[in-house]
């Protein structure tokens, strides 16, 4: 099986751990993972923003990193949303429709590809889970409230298969952190009020870590957690299922 | 609120300066949320009601020709007067001119969307007639000379303790008076009074039926019935996509509207109109107003099915934290961001930008209106007609440079993390709206991609 390991730029430039993270875990699964070197961003800052038009070039170099793989996965479902929906080439749109459908957020490549049934993972914590908006309702990695259906969540899936870890019951399962983006930023005012009520509903219930397949929304949370001082931390997914 | 200087951000940054009334805000839309949730959840068949009222919609929208003529011609049969108005000016003037030939110089006017839309309170104002909301929250907000800040909850934003003192300047309550029971009864008092004194009332329509030639107003209060039933003039007021083809379609929407509004099985009066009673006048005004040039754009017309129940704006998770209000037009939140830019393109630019594409807006529709893709292509379309503001569009440039070349990202990436490092000055200061509120990351030692390098030599 040959992977390619797409990490999205914020993560590598502020979040390596979670990127190792990723890469180990997957490296513990018998999956050996390549990571192309010349990745910069998907384009979603652009196109979120409106300016899809300008996202030629990230696409262009998206596709010149990552056609080659049978599976691409990402420890971001924004990012990997992103793709799916919006990667589309003039030149080579024959492989850009290739890659939006074997693009592959991690938690969904680990329980949907590899099918894992149990890790070797411990994490004596109590843990508040984060269901980022674009993971949960864009790639339907977990059932959304505001359906009448039956719940499964993909990421709890896994977090269950850690030993000692305490997963912690929040008031709104699936409210929006604020994030958003250019939204964090153009709408200062709402963002910030948006992630402080949603750390309370974590910080309530006892939480000791918010996790969340999605570290920009984490990024968010831990601004505004260590603003507040608050000893509650953030960790990526992949940082909690590798930890031993 | 109509604000040319202000916009979403702006509104809602005021919104903000008063945290407790945010919460209580958002608290109090939650709950009907979850009242939503509960009643969804009794009906197992939910989501297939969903797919067939979709389906209805979308087949209205393919016909909208065929089933309006089809109900003009039935409505005429049954003795309705019909009126067709391009837009919100010539639905004022019609609306006038009714009124002139009567005589009229005072009516009422039960809750409708379309009337607010088309600005109708202060044309009749200007032109010395006095209107008289008879729904609760709308008086509410009429008194308190304010628009509706929600279309099903037009007073949401407002305390019981800020109506007590609206309701002792205006209608003479004791001061200090808060509790709802006592106002209720107070504004009914009020409100019987006006009833029995007016010759023409207006009413808005939830759903008009082409085969029958009849429409159906829903409320909660009875206030629309009373008008109607009292009056010697009913004019009733649509937006054309409110035809539905046929009255066995209306069990759908009926299950729909209210457990997506309130959690209500039902709304407390769900009234037939069919025909004038005798000796009265039953006109119907059938309003366009950008609805057609909706029509024409493939990417926007599905939000052409929306039925006005509100359910996106109770569970947006913006909407919450920013007020109606701070949407400046009259129908706000997720679905009023992607109608205002129809009508008005550049007074309403920012409101396809004031949401984090959650999704949970067209989730929630019942009539399965893709909410949060239409804002994304409206943000599009905006950003192609030139009104993106240009300090943003110099930073897209400056991002599609960066990002689109390996070099320039690893070596602007480098630079940045130092300059944070070694100068945290440089981005922890005011002018760095991330800062204001938050912490910026922290540094790591270097980059994932500087990492695999070092330890992953291929």
């Amino acid at each position: 099986m040959n992977v390619g390991l797409f990490i999205p730029c914020y993560i590598d430039q502020f979040y390596p751990n979670a990127a190792i993270a990723t890469l180990n875990l997957l490296s513990k699964l018998g999956i050996t993972v390549k990571y192309p070197v010349n990745q910069t961003c998907c384009g979603q800052p652009m196109a979120n923003s409106g300016f899809e038009h300008l996202t030629q070039g990230c696409n262009e170099l998206f596709i010149d990193n990552f056609a080659e793989f049978d599976y691409i996965v990402s420890p971001s479902g924004s990012c990997v949303l992103h793709i799916k929906d919006h990667l589309h080439s003039p030149t080579a749109e024959e492989k850009a429709s290739g890659i939006r459908k074997k693009v592959y957020e991690l938690t969904e490549f680990l329980t949907d590809v590899l099918k894992v049934d149990k890790l070797s993972a411990r994490f004596p914590h109590k843990v508040g889970v984060h269901q980022s908006c674009h993971g949960q309702r864009g790639l339907m990695l977990a059932q959304m409230t505001e359906l009448v259906a039956a719940p499964f969540s993909k990421p709890l899936q896994l977090l269950k298969m850690v030993e000692g870890l305490e997963l912690v019951e929040l008031s709104r399962p699936d409210e929006c952190c604020g994030f958003g983006g250019t939204f964090c930023v153009a709408e200062e005012a709402v963002s910030v009020k948006m992630g402080k009520d949603r750390v309370a509903d974590h910080v309530n219930h006892g939480a000791e870590y918010i996790t969340a397949a999605d570290m920009s929304c984490l990024m968010h949370m831990e601004g505004i957690l260590r603003r507040q001082n608050s000893k509650v931390k953030v960790l990526h997914i992949a940082e909690i299922l590798n930890a031993e | 609120m109509s604000s040319a200087t202000k916009d979403h951000a702006g509104l809602s940054d005021i919104f903000n300066k008063d945290e407790a009334r945010v919460d209580w805000h958002d608290e109090t839309l939650w709950f009907v949320r979850a009242k939503r949730d509960k009643a969804a959840h009794n009906l197992p068949e939910w989501e297939s009601l969903r797919e067939t009222a979709s389906l209805i919609k979308n087949n209205v929208l393919s016909n909208l020709y065929n089933y309006l003529v089809e109900f003009e011609t039935q409505a005429q049969k049954n003795g309705i007067t019909v009126h067709w108005a391009a837009n919100a000016e010539e639905h004022n003037r019609i609306v006038h001119g009714i009124l002139k030939a009567h005589s009229v110089n005072r009516l009422i006017k039960s809750k409708s969307m379309l009337t607010e839309e088309c600005h109708l309170n202060e044309y009749l104002k200007n032109n010395g007639i006095d209107v008289i909301d008879t729904d609760l929250g709308e008086r509410i907000v009429q008194l308190a000379q304010e628009p509706p800040s929600h279309i099903v909850l037009p007073c949401i934003h407002k305390k019981k303790e800020e109506i007590g003192e609206l309701f002792h300047e205006h209608l003479g309550t004791p001061k200090g008076m808060a509790d709802p029971l006592f106002l209720t009864a107070a504004a009914r008092e009020h409100l019987r009074e006006t009833f029995l004194t007016r010759k023409a009332a207006i009413t808005g329509v939830n759903f008009a039926v082409a085969e029958t030639g009849e429409f159906v107003v829903c409320t909660n209060e009875g206030n629309a019935d009373m008008g109607a039933h009292l009056a010697d003039v009913h004019i009733a007021c649509m937006g054309i996509e409110k035809i539905i083809p046929k009255r066995t379609n209306l069990g759908v929407f009926l299950r729909l509207l209210t457990r997506s509004a309130t959690g209500q099985p039902i709304t407390t009066y769900s009234s037939h109109f069919k025909k004038p009673r005798p000796g009265q006048e039953m006109h119907i005004v059938l309003v366009d107003n950008g609805r057609t040039t909706q029509l024409s754009r493939p990417d926007f017309r599905n939000s052409l099915k929306c039925i006005r129940c509100a359910a996106c704006m109770n569970t947006c998770p913006v909407y919450r934290r920013s007020g109606g209000h701070s949407y400046h037009t009259a129908v706000a939140g997720p679905i009023g961001s992607i109608l205002a830019p129809n009508l008005d393109m550049r007074e309403y630019a920012d409101l396809p930008f004031a949401s984090t594409l959650c999704g949970s807006c067209s989730n929630v529709c019942p009539v399965k209106i893709n909410i949060h893709e239409q804002l994304y292509k409206w943000r599009q379309v905006i950003v192609k007609e030139g009104y993106a503001d240009p300090k943003k569009k110099l930073a897209m440039k400056a991002m599609e440079f960066t990002l689109s070349s390996p070099f320039v990202y690893k070596n602007a990436g480098k630079a940045g993390r130092w300059f944070m490092k070694h100068a945290p000055f440089t981005v922890n200061n005011k002018l760095n709206l991330w800062y204001q509120q938050r912490e910026m990351p922290e540094v790591p030692q270097q980059s994932f991609g500087e990492w695999y390098k070092k330890n992953k030599k291929a």
